[in-house]
C-alpha cells in the first residue's frame, strides 16, 4: 500500500509524525510572537521612526521583540514545511488527493493557510498577522492530531468523483482565506479599539496596522474567499446531483454551507453601505467564521446527516 | 394610498431591508438542521414526535418539521427576493445610460485628486496621441475634454464591474426560476429493483414517486431496465472495516425500441431519454419457496428486506395469501454475516454476506378475500392472523441458505434458498436543473467581475507654461473600495505622454500615505474635497457611483 519509505517509517507514519512536529513547531513560532508583543508592553513607539532618534531607554525592549519576531516567523517557515510534509506523504500513503476526512481536511486548509500568510509576511507585509496564525494553526493541527485523527483509508464510493476534488479544494481554499479573513477581523476590532481610546502610540497595537489598513487587507481577503465559496457550494450541489440525484436536498451540511453563504453575503452588502463598514464588519466576519467552523466540526460530529459518512 | 405603497416599496428595496432579510433567512434555515425534516428523514420526524410530545406540540403548528416549505421561511426568502429585484430593476436603467454617457468632464484641480502627478513632455511626439495611445492598451474608454487652448482627456475603466454586479442578481432570480421549474415538470420516485429482474417506467412500480403539478404521471417516458448484475464490496481491511468501497451494477435498458447494456456506479448515473436513474441504496432480498398444508407451492421468489443499520440487519415480511387451508405470513429478519451471543441476541457483524441466516416468526389465518385495498408490503397487518405456537413458545425459524422447516399442525414448509441483492435506484426528471446551474455560473462569473473589476477614471491635459515648455498633468480616482495600483496607472499615463521614465515621476497622493488605503467611501471623500470635483463634473456624477456603492 506504502509506496514510499521514510527512514524506516512508511509515508503514513511519517505524515502523521511531520504534523505532530508542525504542530508543536507553531505552538513554539506563537509562543515567540507572544514573547514579541509582550516585549513591546508601555513601549511607546519611536517618534517619527527616524533613523536619528535619541535613545529613550526602550531600545532593548525593541530589540528583543524583532528578535522574538524573527524567530516567530523562522519557527513557522519551518512548521509550513513539516505541514507540506504531512499533507504530501498522508496522499502518497492513501494514494489519493488527501481530503477525504476531518482530519486531512484541517491539515490541508491550515497548509493553505499558512503558505498564503507566509507570502504576504516574507514581502514584508501582514507579518502582524503571525500570533494570530500561528495560534490557530497549533489549535487546528493539535485538534487534527488528537482528536480527528484516522488512520489512512481509501474512500467510500460516493466520494469517487472529480467533483470531489473541485468541491474539497476550493472549501480548503476559501476556508483558508475565510479564516485568516476571520483573524484579520480581530487584529482589526483590536486596533480599532485602541484607536478610539487613543492608546495606539504604545504596546503591541502600535505594531499593527492602522484599521483602515487591516480593514481593507480583510475586505480583500472576503472578497476573494466568497466567490470561491459561493463555487464550493454550487460545485457541491453539481455533485450531489450525480451522487444523490439531488442538487439541494437542505442536508444540515448544505443548509450551514448556505447560511455560513449568506452570512458573508450579508458581510459583502453590510460593507458596501457607508454605516456598516468597519467594527460591524468585522463582527459580522467573526460571525462567519464561526458559522464555517460550527459547519464542519459542529455538523460532522454531532448531527447526522448525508456528510457524516467519514465519521471524522 | 400611491404615497403608502411608495413607502413599503422604498422600504422593501432599501439596503437595510434587504440585509435584515439576510440575516433573518440565516437565523430561520438554522432550526431544519437541527429539527429532523418530513422531506429528508420522515421516519426521525415521527420518532422524534413519540419521544417529545411537549415540543411537538409548538412545533407541528410552526410548520418546523418542513422549515423550508414553510410559510415564514417562504415569506422571508421571497421577500428577499422582492427586494433584490426592486434593486436591481432601477439599476438595470442606471447602468445603460452609464454605458452610453462619455467619461466626465476634467476636474478644474487636478492635483487634490487621491493620486495625481505632472511632469514636463520631454519627448518630440505628440503628447496626447501617446496617452491616447496609453489609455487604448489599458482599455480605458476615453474622451477629449479640450478647455480652450489646454487639450485634455477624460478616461473611464471598468464598467464591467456594474455589469458583473447586475449578472449576479439577475442570476439569482434565474436559480430560483430554475428550481421553480424543477419542482412544476420534474418528478423523482424510487424503486428496489432485485438482481434478476426488471423496472419499467410506469407509475405502479414505484415504491415512493412525487412528481410536480404539471407532469402527466400516466405518460411517463417509457423505458424498461433489467439488473443484470449487481457487485457490492465492502472493507475488510482494519481501518474503516465495513465501509461500502464499490458499487457496480450492468443494467440492460430498452428504450425506443432498442437495447444496450449499460453501467450503472454511485456518481455515474444512467441517463436515459433525459430521465436521470441514480443508483442510491442497496440491500438484501430472501430468495424463499413456501409449500402450504396441501403441498402445493405457495409462493416462490425474492423478497425484498430493508436493512435497518450499518451492519445490514435487514427487517421484512413474506405474506402467502395464495397458502391453502390456512394463509400463511413471516415476519422477521435477515442477517448478512450473523453472530448469535447472549447479550445482544442475533445481530450481523458485516454487512456482506458472509454467514447469512434469516430468523422468522410466523402467523396463520382462515382464507381471507382480496379486499383490493392496497396494503404497505413491507409491514404486516395481523388481523385475522394468530401467530404460530411451538409448544407454549412462539415459534421462530432460523434458516441457513438450503435449509427447510415444516410448520407444525400441517400448514405447510418454507425453505430459504439463498439471497441475492437489490439496488435502490432513483428515477428522475429534473427540467429546470440546466437553468439553474447555468445560473449558478453565470453568478459566480458576475461575482467574480463585481469584486475583482476596478472601476477608475483618470484625467490628463496638457498646459502650456509661461515660458512655452508643456506641462502634463494627471490625476486618478477610483471608484471602488479596496484597489490598488492608481498611482501605477497615473504614473504609466504621465510617462507614456511625457515620453519620460516612470521612475523619475513622482505621483502625489492626497490622505492616504499607504497606497493600500482607500478613501474611506467616495461620498466622504466628496466632503473633505469639497468644490473640487463638483464645479466641473456633473453634479450628481460621483456621487451616484457612492450610491451605487450603497445600495447593493
Amino acid at each position: 500500500m506504502n509506496v514510499l519509505e521514510v527512514g524506516g517509517m512508511s509515508s503514513a507514519q511519517f505524515s502523521s509524525l511531520a504534523i505532530v512536529t508542525a504542530a508543536v513547531l507553531f505552538l513554539l513560532a506563537f509562543l515567540a510572537h507572544t514573547v514579541e508583543w509582550a516585549s513591546l508592553r508601555a513601549v511607546p513607539v519611536r517618534a517619527g521612526g527616524g533613523a536619528a532618534s535619541v535613545d529613550d531607554g526602550h531600545d532593548g525592549a525593541r530589540l528583543r521583540s524583532d528578535m522574538f519576531a524573527r524567530l516567530g516567523l523562522f519557527a513557522t517557515l519551518i512548521a509550513a514545511a513539516a505541514q507540506l510534509a504531512g499533507v504530501v506523504f498522508r496522499g502518497i500513503a492513501a494514494q489519493r488527493a488527501p481530503w477525504g476526512n476531518m482530519y486531512e481536511f484541517v491539515t490541508s486548509a491550515m497548509l493553505f493557510a499558512v503558505l498564503a500568510y507566509l507570502v504576504w509576511a516574507l514581502r514584508g507585509r501582514m507579518r502582524w498577522l503571525g500570533i494570530f496564525i500561528t495560534a490557530l494553526i497549533a489549535v487546528g493541527d493539535g485538534l487534527a492530531a488528537t482528536v480527528f485523527y484516522v488512520s489512512v483509508g481509501p474512500l467510500v464510493p460516493a466520494l469517487h468523483s472529480v467533483w470531489f476534488l473541485i468541491h474539497i479544494l476550493a472549501a480548503l481554499i476559501s476556508g483558508a482565506a475565510l479564516n485568516v479573513g476571520g483573524l484579520a477581523s480581530i487584529g482589526y476590532l483590536l486596533r480599532a479599539r485602541a484607536e478610539r481610546k487613543g492608546t495606539v502610540d504604545r504596546g503591541y497595537v502600535a505594531r499593527l496596522p492602522r484599521s483602515e489598513v487591516i480593514d481593507t487587507f480583510a475586505y480583500r481577503l472576503h472578497a476573494f474567499a466568497f466567490p470561491v465559496w459561493t463555487f464550493t457550494v454550487a460545485a457541491g450541489a453539481i455533485w450531489a446531483e450525480y451522487a444523490w440525484g439531488r442538487f439541494w436536498g437542505w442536508d444540515p451540511k448544505e443548509t450551514w454551507a448556505l447560511i455560513t453563504w449568506v452570512i458573508y453575503a450579508g458581510y459583502l452588502h453590510a460593507r458596501a453601505t457607508a454605516g456598516w463598514r468597519g467594527r460591524n464588519a468585522a463582527i459580522i466576519a467573526l460571525v462567519g467564521v464561526g458559522s464555517f467552523w460550527f459547519n464542519f466540526i459542529g455538523i460532522n460530529l454531532f448531527v447526522t446527516g448525508l456528510h457524516s459518512y467519514a465519521g471524522v | 394610498m400611491g404615497a403608502g405603497l411608495r413607502w413599503v416599496w422604498t422600504q422593501i428595496t432599501s439596503m437595510r431591508t434587504a440585509l435584515l432579510l439576510l440575516f433573518l433567512l440565516a437565523l430561520t434555515a438554522i432550526p431544519g438542521s437541527f429539527i429532523p425534516q418530513e422531506s429528508v428523514t420522515p421516519i426521525r420526524v415521527s420518532d422524534f414526535a413519540k419521544a417529545h410530545p411537549l415540543l411537538n406540540r409548538i412545533y407541528q403548528p410552526l410548520g418546523f418539521y418542513h422549515v423550508y416549505t414553510s410559510p415564514w421561511f417562504s415569506a422571508v426568502y421571497l421577500l428577499l427576493f422582492l427586494s433584490l429585484i426592486g434593486c436591481i430593476l432601477p439599476r438595470i436603467g442606471v447602468y445603460v445610460r452609464a454605458l452610453r454617457t462619455p467619461p466626465p468632464r476634467m476636474p478644474s484641480r487636478l492635483n487634490r485628486l487621491p493620486e495625481s502627478a505632472s511632469h514636463p513632455v520631454t519627448g518630440s511626439e505628440d503628447a496626447v496621441a501617446a496617452a491616447t495611445e496609453w489609455l487604448r492598451r489599458n482599455r480605458y474608454r476615453q474622451v477629449r475634454r479640450d478647455a480652450g487652448e489646454v487639450p485634455g482627456i477624460s478616461a473611464e475603466r471598468g464598467y464591467l464591474r456594474e455589469f458583473g454586479n447586475l449578472l449576479f442578481h439577475i442570476s439569482a432570480i434565474f436559480v430560483l426560476v430554475g428550481v421553480a421549474i424543477t419542482n412544476l415538470y420534474g418528478y423523482k420516485g424510487t424503486s428496489q429493483v432485485v438482481v434478476g429482474e426488471g423496472f419499467s417506467n410506469t407509475i405502479t412500480q414505484y415504491d415512493a414517486f412525487h412528481a410536480g403539478p404539471m407532469v402527466n404521471v400516466d405518460r411517463l417516458n417509457p423505458f424498461t431496465l433489467i439488473l443484470k448484475r449487481f457487485l457490492v464490496a465492502f472493507e475488510t481491511g482494519p481501518v474503516q472495516t465495513g465501509a461500502a468501497r464499490e458499487f457496480d451494477a450492468t443494467v440492460q435498458v430498452t428504450a425506443d425500441g432498442s437495447t444496450t447494456t449499460r453501467d450503472l456506479q454511485v456518481n455515474h448515473p444512467l441517463t436515459i431519454d433525459g430521465t436521470k436513474v441514480h443508483l442510491l441504496a442497496h440491500g438484501y432480498a430472501v430468495h424463499v419457496t413456501i409449500r402450504d398444508g396441501q403441498g402445493n407451492v405457495a409462493f416462490s421468489g425474492p423478497v425484498v428486506f430493508q436493512p435497518v443499520d450499518t451492519n445490514f440487519k435487514s427487517l421484512g415480511v413474506i405474506k402467502v395469501p395464495d397458502a391453502r387451508p390456512q394463509r400463511l405470513a413471516f415476519q422477521g429478519f435477515f442477517l448478512p454475516t450473523a453472530v448469535i451471543d447472549t447479550q445482544q441476541g442475533p445481530h450481523s457483524v458485516f454487512p456482506d454476506a458472509l454467514n447469512p441466516r434469516v430468523f422468522l416468526n410466523v402467523w396463520s389465518g382462515p382464507p381471507a378475500a382480496a379486499s383490493g385495498v392496497p396494503e404497505n408490503v413491507f409491514t404486516l397487518n395481523t388481523t385475522g392472523l394468530t401467530q404460530v405456537k411451538k409448544g407454549n413458545d412462539l415459534l421462530r425459524i432460523e434458516l441457513a441458505p438450503g435449509q427447510s422447516y415444516t410448520l407444525p399442525n400441517h400448514l405447510g414448509s418454507i425453505s430459504f434458498d439463498g439471497w441475492s441483492r437489490w439496488a435502490g435506484l432513483q428515477i428522475s426528471r429534473t427540467p429546470g436543473l440546466w437553468l439553474t446551474v447555468g445560473s449558478i455560473g453565470a453568478a459566480v462569473l458576475g461575482l467574480c467581475l463585481s469584486l475583482f473589476m476596478r472601476p477608475r477614471r483618470l484625467w490628463i491635459r496638457f498646459l502650456r507654461q509661461a515660458d512655452g515648455t508643456m506641462l502634463a498633468e494627471a490625476g486618478g480616482l477610483d471608484r471602488a473600495d479596496a484597489r490598488t495600483g492608481l498611482s501605477d496607472d497615473v504614473r504609466g499615463l504621465v510617462a507614456a505622454a511625457t515620453g519620460s521614465d516612470p521612475e523619475g515621476i513622482e505621483v502625489r497622493s492626497r490622505g492616504w500615505a499607504d497606497p493600500v488605503t482607500p478613501p474611506r467611501t467616495l461620498a466622504e471623500h466628496q466632503s473633505s474635497d469639497a468644490g473640487v470635483l463638483d464645479t466641473t463634473e456633473s453634479a450628481d456624477d460621483a456621487p451616484a457611483g457612492a450610491q451605487e456603492e450603497a445600495k447593493k
